[in-house]
């Protein structure tokens, strides 16, 4: 896919400028952007770090565990027929809570361990069970407390206050996910009268 | 002073405070997690310099213009700014194009304009769908995904058009 993305918007930039009469800003652009890319990548690495590091910490005063049982039971009413005990309910509370925290290093790797045991558990052959899905859409849907990445932008640009979207982030993300939610259960035949369920 | 002035130090103190109680060495602990993530985000840059130049290429060249102007009566129906329409077309696609066009947007316009909250809150609020499926269903021997990706578009849909109008709930 990104293939075609980047070679679309480059050759579509060289045809544009050439017709435009713009091709010296293309050029330009083409030898100046790559030293704004690197800006940019300071910008966000001091964030990273410093946010890489605290919730380093705070994974060692178990806030991850701690969090995680707060999901629990939202999670028991979203995901039907798993083991309670078992590893892949475990890992679906602990990937949810790793990603609401901004903890992306530790999400990642969560995540496709809950894959791995959805599937081991559920043994659904080549097509993709209803907990599936639903573990997939948490995790597109993107809930999260601090977006970090777009305050540490904001900032570079001068806002006055970057945190401020705050609020909006979290109705936004939530909205998303529910609405998310709602259209798996409509969109699944067996789903009946799940869709209660995705609006929690 | 604002309410969300408050967030993140009182968050970066607690977490302090607790890690002295549960007797921690909160410093190293610090520097390791600090260090790991200094490894993983290195490994943004190769293809945000590749998306920073195709883009930087593309909106030089005045196609991007073209195509925001293209799709700007979806955008005034929705009651969503123009400016973020690129932004809603690469999101799911590409996390360092995401971050490419977002920065180009808060170059154009204050990030405290109304284009600017709403890019902010998309950037914040939604997630490189296409990519997150290919990488965990990657893992699996699953071939059908059913209603994954359909579901996770109305999804990323739903928050393109609620960023703008919480922007306009909360900031007026």
């Amino acid at each position: 896919m990104m293939k075609w993305v980047f070679s679309a918007l480059l050759i579509i930039s060289v045809i544009f400028g050439a017709l435009e009469g713009k091709i010296a800003a293309v050029s330009e652009a083409a030898l100046k952007s790559s030293v704004e890319a690197v800006e940019l990548f300071l910008y966000l690495i001091g964030g990273m770090c410093m946010w890489g590091g605290l919730m380093r910490v705070a994974e060692k005063t178990k806030l991850t565990e701690l969090t995680a049982k707060l999901f629990r039971p939202a999670a028991k009413k979203l995901f039907k027929g798993l083991d309670l005990n078992g590893g892949a309910f475990n890992a679906i509370c602990m990937n949810f809570t790793a990603n609401l925290l901004g903890l992306g290093n530790a999400a990642t790797p969560l995540g496709l361990e809950a894959m791995r045991r959805l599937e081991a558990e559920e043994s659904p052959g080549d097509t993709a069970s209803r907990n599936m899905v639903i573990f997939i859409i948490l995790n597109t849907a993107s809930v999260t407390l601090l977006p970090a990445t777009a305050a540490a932008i904001r900032m570079k640009h001068g806002s006055a206050a970057p945190m401020e979207i705050l609020p909006a982030v979290w109705v936004t993300s939530f909205l998303s996910l529910a609405a998310g939610l709602a259209a798996a259960f409509a969109l699944d035949g067996r789903g009946k009268g799940g869709g209660k369920d995705g609006e929690r | 002073m604002r309410a969300t002035d408050f967030i993140i130090p009182c968050f970066i103190a607690m977490v302090a405070a607790a890690g002295l109680i549960r007797k921690e060495d909160v410093f190293a602990e610090f520097i390791e997690g600090a260090r790991d993530s200094l490894k993983s985000g290195i490994s943004v840059l190769p293809p945000l310099i590749a998306l920073i130049t195709a883009i930087g290429m593309f909106k030089a060249s005045g196609a991007l213009d073209v195509l925001t102007g293209a799709l700007l009566p979806v955008a005034a129906l929705l009651g969503f700014p123009g400016e973020c329409l690129p932004l809603a077309l690469i999101r799911p696609i590409s996390g360092s194009g995401a971050l490419a066009v977002f920065e180009t947007i808060l170059t154009d316009v204050s990030p405290d304009s109304f284009a600017g909250r709403t890019a902010s809150v998309i950037l914040g609020s939604t997630e490189t769908t296409f990519y997150t499926i290919a990488v965990y269903f990657g893992v699996t021997k699953i071939k059908k995904t059913r209603q994954a990706v359909a579901a996770s578009l109305i999804s990323d849909i739903t928050g393109f058009i609620f960023s703008a109008l919480t922007v306009r709930l909360f900031f007026g």
